[in-house]
C-alpha cells in the first residue's frame, strides 16, 4: 500500500532523510519511531507531497507521488505536526472545505462531514471557531480533517502530541478503530504509544532506518539476556539479592522498588537460560513471600534508548536495516 | 474550477470573518465619498460660475472631463494604499500557521491554489469598487454624464487593481510575516507609480518603452477617457499573468527548499 524506496532528501549539506526504505501493507499500523530530529516529519512531508525527495521514491496506493501527486494525495489522508486549522473558520466549515478541496462529492459532502466529526468525537464543538478551541480539540478536528475524504492511507504526524491521557486512550482507540479498513502511519517520539497501537515499528535516527520489527520482536531481539522480575517478601537485614545472585546462571541482580519488606529485584540470567524455576525454588525453600514471579521484557523504551544512543551495543540493528 | 472556487470562497469569507475587509472596504468608502463630495463641490461651483460668466453662451460643461477622470485618477492612488493590505496575509498567514500543509498536501495543483487566491482577494477587490457605484448612479440622476467613459474606468480600475494583487500575492509568498510582505508590496506599487513620472526626463526610445512597460499607471490613462484600446487590455492580462507566475515560480521554489 506504501512503499519507500532509496528515500533521501537534503536541505544543502544537511541529509534530513538518508537512503530510507521501507514498506505498509494494507490495513497495517506502522508505528514511525525516532527522537527529535531524527526525520520524521520530513519523511512524512515527502509521503504526503508536500515537497519532493532529493532522491528515492515513494509509492502510495499504487500512484508515484512525485510522478502522479493529484492521484495519491486523493488518498492520503493527512495530519501535519500542528493541525492545519484556519482560526476563524468554524468547525463545521473548516470540514466542509476540506472535503471540497479533497474532492468529495458535494452530494455526500455533509453526511461525510458529520461521520468524521462523529468519529473524532469533535461534534460538540461543529459551530465554535477553530481558533478558540483547545489543543486536544484542535488535535482532534485536524484527525477529522484527515479522516474525511476516507483515505485508504493516513499519514499521521505525532496524533497524541499536547493531549491529556484520557485523550490519548481515545485517540489511540480510535486509531485502531481505524486499522483495517485504512493504511496507517504514525510518527511519535514517545514509545508506549508504539507498543500500543502499532503492528510494526520502523525506528529511524539521523534519517536512516535502525530497526524494522513489531513491538515484540524487537523487544526479543535487543534482549541479550533474559530478564526476570521477582518481589520477595523477606525479612529485613536479610541478603535476598547475594541469595538470588548465588543461583546458577544468574548473572546480575539489580533491587528495583522496595516497599516494607517487600523488595523486587530485577534479574538478569544468561542469554538463553530461563532460571525462574530456581528462583522460585530457592525463594521457597527459604521460606520467604514469593509474592510476584514474571519474565520481566525490556520496554520498548530502552531498546529505543539502546538503538539510538548507543549502536555498538545494539547488535541487532544493521541487519534490520532492510 | 471548482476547486479554485472553494479556495476562493474560503479566501472571500476569511477576508470578512476578519476585521480586513470591514476596515479596508470601510476606508474605502470614506475616503472615496470624500473625494467625490469634494470634486462634485468644485464642479458644481465651477459650473455656475461659467454658467454666470457668459450667460450660458458657452457649451455644457462635461462632467466626465471635469469631476471623474480627476477622481477615478486619484481613486488609483488609494487602491494602490488599500490592496497591500488584501493581499499581505494570502501565502505569509497560510506559511506562518501551518495550514499551507494542507492546501499543499490536497489533491489541488498549484496554480488551483494561486487562482483561488487571486479570485477571493478580486472578489474583495470587486466589493470595494461596488461600494462607489451608488454615488455614480446619483450623477446619473441628476445629470447626464456620459456612460462609456464611466464603464472603461471602472474596468480600467479593476485590471489595474488585479494586477497589483498578483505582485501582492507574490510578494506573500516570499514570507511568512504578513507585515513585511504588506510593506514590501507597498513599496513595490509605490515604485510602479513613481517610475512613471520617469517618463518626461528620459529621450531614447528604447528607455520610453521601458519605462512605459514597467509603469501600470500609464496605461491606466486611456481607460479614464473612455478608450477602450486592446493594447491595453492585453497589457493588463500580462501583467497579471506575470505576477501569478512569479507566484508560482516562488510557492514551488520554496517547496524544493523545503
Amino acid at each position: 500500500m506504501i512503499e519507500v524506496q532509496h528515500l533521501t532528501k537534503q536541505y544543502g549539506r544537511f541529509t534530513a532523510v538518508d537512503d530510507l526504505s521501507f514498506r505498509v501493507d494494507k490495513g497495517e499500523i506502522l508505528g514511525f519511531l525516532g527522537p527529535n530530529g531524527a526525520g520524521k516529519t520530513t519523511t512524512m512531508r515527502i509521503l504526503t507531497g508536500y515537497m519532493p525527495a532529493s532522491a528515492g521514491k515513494a509509492v502510495i496506493a499504487g500512484f508515484d507521488i512525485f510522478d502522479q501527486p493529484l492521484e495519491a494525495k486523493r488518498r492520503i489522508g493527512y495530519l501535519p505536526e500542528t493541525p492545519p486549522l484556519y482560526p476563524d473558520m468554524t468547525v463545521r466549515d473548516y470540514l466542509l472545505f476540506v472535503g471540497r478541496i479533497r474532492g468529495v462529492a458535494s452530494k455526500a459532502l455533509r453526511a461525510q462531514v458529520d461521520t468524521a466529526m462523529e468519529k473524532a468525537r469533535v461534534a460538540d464543538v461543529a459551530t465554535r471557531l477553530c481558533g478558540k478551541l483547545s489543543k486536544g480539540y484542535k488535535q482532534r478536528v485536524g484527525l477529522a480533517q484527515a479522516i474525511l475524504h476516507n483515505p485508504e492511507v493516513l499519514i499521521l504526524d505525532e496524533p497524541t502530541a499536547g493531549l491529556d491521557p484520557k485523550q490519548i486512550m481515545e485517540t489511540r482507540d480510535l486509531i485502531k478503530g481505524l486499522a483495517g479498513s485504512h493504511t496507517i502511519i504514525l510518527s511519535t517520539h514517545i514509545l508506549p504509544e508504539v507498543s500500543q497501537t502499532c503492528e510494526r515499528v520502523v525506528i529511524i535516527n539521523k534519517g536512516k532506518v535502525v530497526a524494522v520489527d513489531t513491538p515484540e520482536a524487537l523487544t526479543d531481539r535487543i534482549q541479550g539476556s533474559q530478564t526476570i522480575f521477582v518481589q520477595v517478601d523477606a525479612p529485613a537485614g536479610t541478603d535476598v539479592a547475594g541469595a538470588l545472585g548465588a543461583v546458577a546462571g544468574v548473572s546480575r541482580v539489580t533491587p528495583v522498588e522496595q516497599r516494607g519488606t517487600l523488595t523486587g529485584f530485577e534479574i538478569d540470567c544468561h542469554k538463553g537460560e530461563d532460571r525462574r524455576r530456581d528462583v522460585a525454588r530457592l525463594i521457597v525453600t527459604r521460606d520467604w513471600g514469593l509474592v510476584e514471579l514474571r519474565p520481566s521484557r525490556l520496554s520498548l523504551e530502552e531498546i529505543f534508548l539502546q538503538l539510538t544512543t548507543d549502536e555498538a551495543k545494539g547488535a541487532a540493528a544493521p541487519d534490520a536495516a532492510a | 474550477m471548482s476547486n479554485i472556487l472553494a479556495i476562493a470562497n474560503k479566501e472571500l469569507r476569511s477576508y470578512f470573518n476578519s476585521p480586513i475587509a470591514y476596515a479596508v472596504i470601510g476606508f474605502f468608502a470614506v475616503a472615496f465619498g470624500f473625494m467625490f463630495w469634494v470634486f462634485l463641490r468644485g464642479f458644481v461651483a465651477e459650473s455656475m460660475r461659467m454658467s454666470m460668466n457668459q450667460m450660458g453662451a458657452a457649451g455644457p460643461v462635461n462632467i466626465n472631463q471635469m469631476m471623474l477622470r480627476p477622481l477615478v485618477m486619484q481613486i488609483s492612488v488609494i487602491v494602490l494604499f488599500m490592496l497591500p493590505m488584501v493581499t499581505m496575509r494570502t501565502y505569509a498567514e497560510e506559511k506562518r500557521s501551518g495550514t499551507i500543509e494542507l492546501l499543499l498536501t490536497a489533491p489541488l495543483t498549484d496554480l488551483q491554489i494561486i487562482l483561488g487566491k487571486f479570485l477571493g482577494a478580486v472578489g474583495l477587490y470587486s466589493a470595494m469598487l461596488l461600494v462607489t457605484v451608488p454615488s455614480v448612479l446619483v450623477l446619473f440622476a441628476y445629470g447626464n454624464p456620459d456612460w462609456q467613459p464611466v464603464a472603461t474606468s471602472y474596468l480600467g480600475l479593476f485590471l489595474l487593481g488585479s494586477s497589483f494583487i498578483a505582485f501582492g500575492l507574490f510578494i506573500s509568498s516570499l514570507t511568512q510575516n504578513q507585515i513585511v510582505a504588506g510593506v514590501l508590496t507597498f513599496v513595490l506599487l509605490l515604485m510602479l507609480l513613481l517610475v512613471g513620472w520617469l517618463k518626461d526626463f528620459v529621450t531614447s526610445p528604447a528607455a520610453l518603452a521601458a519605462v512605459s512597460a514597467v509603469s501600470v499607471f500609464e496605461h491606466f490613462d486611456d481607460f479614464t477617457k473612455g478608450v477602450l484600446d486592446t493594447k491595453h487590455l492585453a497589457y493588463y492580462v500580462s501583467v497579471i499573468t506575470f505576477g501569478l507566475f512569479l507566484t508560482a515560480r516562488s510557492v514551488d521554489g520554496e517547496r524544493w527548499r523545503g
